[in-house]
């Protein structure tokens, strides 16, 4: 059929932004530590930027010693009344922060995507939501936990939780450990990271709106140095650590000895597993979803692609077309579907692994697009012809960069998938039912999705094997973290 | 099996390796996601220019008349009596006996005549007479036929008869296009769709399309991204172009501006034409005038500005 009417030579989207007139951002801010806004003891601050302009947000305060031992103090004061208050209690507070989260959902989903450079549409419709959801499921468990671990029925709080947060989900993060902390009875102390602090400060005005007793929730923003201080403090019962496998074995040689509980959610390298009878169109979105989610900044990533080789050409073909449709820019635009890297830094590391696969002989791919001169960016990029001995097949790189590798049969599928020092994810994408269960025995992983990848519930366990760390976030189990569970009748607590 | 028609006698080697599958939590997660684009300014106007151009101006009930069709290809023909820069719909679709109505009409307009056939729209009736209807409708003048597939064979297995069919009636279409409408709400799935979308490209549609308009659902956002998965494939395979008309339950502009998204954004530019894109619907161009109106002044005009037919 030949042309009579021609298509249009180009159709490019108006820009769509979202604005920013929704959210207020204070020049500086201090500490949240019981209740109040507190200056840091050193006076010293430091800049947040958006990682999509580089220019300043605001100025953050670097807690010290002193500030870290106040907010302790100041948790270990809240201790004793929060977890005497009846579960149904605690339940309302928490209930409360959901809808706020709700409420001021517009609010926290800018100020994330200015803050961290992720798409606004992801921040919208994921982190947002599903922090909510998190608040909102926990609230459901604090007044069950009796009845949550048969022959368990009196379980009680530990006592001051300190968490390390990430700067990839900063606000999802913190409501994966603040909520089930809350629910429990527990205090916190919550260290968000240094280049992501602005939600966590929104936080705590939904803390205060919320009505929470003073110093059940503190926060004390800093660096590492604040962070390793917190983890140090003789106060603190409990760590909870999400972040780099580097940093978490320092914290676990940290805290060994302390008698302090330690749960760790750290690196991975995850396989998303394509074999020949999978809806491959489908495929191609999960491996898309996998790997370009959040710009790769996600523990779970599907970094890795393992795919059958009757039918590895056709999926790359098809992976590449959709790759050159993804469109890299301004997070607040809702036609983004890739952000900002998180910072200088982070995109330094990407390069660098970026480069060693090169060095070491691997064919890279990436579509052409442009990308805005200021700010931190990295195009969608794939690398083919990868052996799993390279660098960019066993290290996480945590970023846009995919690494395919080929095989032949499920018995090579699992044997390359689980080749790593790390076992958070997988994805198995095939339509035989039986090998989906079969695989998903074999894999080594936290989470083994089918058909799907990085789907996030609150009522869903999510955590690792191996370097990837160990406990568990999310459903029942995410609430063992956070509680003593003596035998019936050897405890005597009443939370 | 009768030889393939023209256009489609693939070698071996090209053609699809398997029928292959759909995974509908993740084809829906991709259509939500497309649906989400936020056409603003320019790019909205070029949507709303392209949805007129593209669109299937429709009307298939049992009281049509000649004066109510005559009405409908006036509108077809200059959407906007105010504004003659909007541009004609691409065709008119009719029931057979509308025909020479709408082809007196359209005479030397360039809008084409479209009129179902194959016992539309249940499709149950002996290949014969389905046949025979199509030949008078090519014979009166209809430049393009819009055949239903015999639901009933397809559902028992007899994808032969589907395809048999097909094949016979694009025989007779002569130089008028074929759209095959699958009836994608009675197949039972996407896989099915993307079966009956394969079926009938390799029989020789020139178009696949969704719906009648007449069964409990019609078209939807991820099933047209299920077909034009399908003739994605089959491009892949061939470097045939096969058309998409979604039809049925388009009703305003937000929507049509959607399916115009992911056609752009599943088989790219090529596809945005009339030759290869076509909105089946009877009640959406009246939306899509208002909203160009609204583009282009910056604001809503009452209803009563826009012409009913």
């Amino acid at each position: 059929m030949t042309d009579i009417v021609p298509a249009p030579a180009a159709w490019e989207y108006a820009p769509a932004p979202e604005s920013r007139a929704v959210v207020t951002i204070a020049p500086a801010y201090g500490l949240y530590i019981g209740g109040e806004w507190v200056e840091p003891a050193a006076g010293e601050r430091f800049a947040t930027i958006s990682p999509a302009s580089e220019e300043q947000l605001a100025e953050i305060a670097q807690g010290g010693e002193e500030d870290v031992d106040r907010a302790v103090r100041a948790a270990r004061a809240a201790f004793p009344g929060w977890a005497a208050l009846p579960g149904a209690e605690r339940a309302k507070y928490l209930f409360r922060i959901a809808r706020l989260l709700q409420e001021r959902a517009r609010e926290f989903a800018v100020l994330e995507s200015l803050d961290g450079g992720k798409p606004i549409k992801e921040s919208r419709d994921v982190d947002v939501p599903l922090a909510a959801a998190h608040f909102f499921y926990y609230a459901g468990w604090a007044d069950k936990l009796e009845y949550a671990f048969p022959g368990r029925p009196q379980p009680r709080p530990l006592g001051v939780a300190g968490q390390i947060i990430p700067w990839n989900f900063p606000l999802l993060m913190l409501a994966w450990k603040v909520a089930p902390a809350l629910a429990t009875g527990n205090t916190v102390v919550l260290k968000p990271a240094e280049s992501t602090p602005l939600t966590a400060l929104l936080f705590c005005d939904v803390l205060r709106q919320a009505g929470l007793p003073a110093g059940v929730v503190n926060v004390v923003t800093g660096d590492g140095r604040t962070g390793a201080a917190l983890v140090a403090h003789p106060g603190v019962d409990k760590i909870a650590f999400t972040g780099s496998t580097e940093v978490g074995k320092s914290i676990q040689r940290a805290v060994a000895g302390s008698g302090k509980r330690l749960t760790l959610e750290l690196g991975g390298k995850g396989a998303n597993i394509v074999f020949d009878d999978a809806a491959l169109d489908q495929a191609v979105e999960g491996i898309v979803t996998g790997i370009t989610f959040n710009q790769g900044h996600v523990c779970c990533a599907g970094s890795r692609l393992l795919v059958q080789e009757s039918v590895a050409e056709q999926l790359i073909a098809k992976l590449r077309r959709r790759m050159e449709k993804l469109r890299v820019g301004d997070p607040l635009d809702k036609n983004t579907d890739i952000g900002a890297i998180n910072s200088a830094e982070q995109l330094a590391r990407i390069e660098e692994l970026v480069q060693s696969g090169r060095d070491e002989g691997a064919t890279i791919w990436q579509p052409a697009c442009r990308l805005p001169e200021k700010g931190f960016w990295y195009p969608p990029t794939v690398f083919t012809e990868v052996a799993q001995s390279h660098r960019i097949a066993q290290e996480e790189i945590f970023g846009p960069v995919l690494s395919v590798l080929t095989f032949r049969t499920p018995d090579e599928a699992v044997e390359k998938a689980n080749n790593t020092p790390y076992g958070l994810s997988a994805g198995v994408w095939t339509e035989k039912g039986s090998r989906i269960l079969w695989m998903a025995q074999r894999l080594r992983a936290g989470v083994v999705w089918a058909n799907t990848y990085n789907r996030f519930d609150p009522t869903s366990p999510f955590g690792g094997y191996k370097e990837s760390g160990y406990g568990r976030e999310g459903g029942r189990h995410g609430l063992a973290a956070y509680l003593s569970l003596e035998e019936a009748g050897v405890g005597g607590g009443e939370a | 099996m009768p030889a393939l028609p023209g256009g489609f006698e693939l070698p071996a080697s090209l053609r699809l390796t398997r029928v292959g599958s759909v995974d509908a939590v993740a084809l829906e997660a991709r259509a939500a996601d497309l649906a989400g684009r936020s056409i603003k300014k320019e790019s909205k106007l070029l949507a709303l220019d392209l949805a007129i151009r593209c669109m299937d101006l429709t009307t298939l009930e049992g009281a049509d008349t000649p004066g109510k069709v005559t009405a409908l290809c006036t509108k077809a023909i200059r959407p906007d009596a105010q504004d003659a820069s909007v541009p004609s719909c691409a065709a008119v679709c009719v029931y057979p006996n509308l025909v020479p109505t709408a082809v007196a009409r359209l005479r030397g307009s360039g809008v084409k005549v479209a009129s179902v056939a194959t016992a539309f729209p249940s499709g149950q009736s002996p290949t014969a007479i389905k046949v025979r209807e199509v030949e008078e409708v090519v014979a009166m003048g209809a430049d393009e036929v819009d055949m239903v597939i015999d639901r009933g064979a397809f559902l028992s297995g007899r994808y032969g008869k589907v395809y048999d069919e097909i094949v016979a009636v694009k025989e007779v279409c002569g130089a008028a296009h074929l759209k095959v409408i699958l009836e994608t709400a009675e197949l039972g799935g996407y896989d099915a769709i993307r079966r009956a979308s394969l079926l009938a490209m390799a029989a020789g549609a020139d178009f696949i399309k969704t719906s009648t308009g007449k069964a409990a659902a019609s078209a939807t956002l991820p099933i047209q991204l299920c077909m034009l998965e399908a003739i994605r494939d089959v491009h892949d395979a061939t470097g045939r172009r096969v058309g998409m008309k979604a039809a049925g339950g388009i009703r305003t502009a937000k929507q049509a501006v959607q399916y115009l998204v992911q056609v752009h954004e599943t088989l790219g530019l090529a596809w945005l034409t009339p030759d290869l894109y076509r909105l089946g619907a009877s009640s959406l161009l009246n939306d899509v005038l208002m909203q160009l109106h609204t583009q282009r002044t910056g604001r809503y005009q009452s209803l009563d500005y826009f012409t009913n037919d």
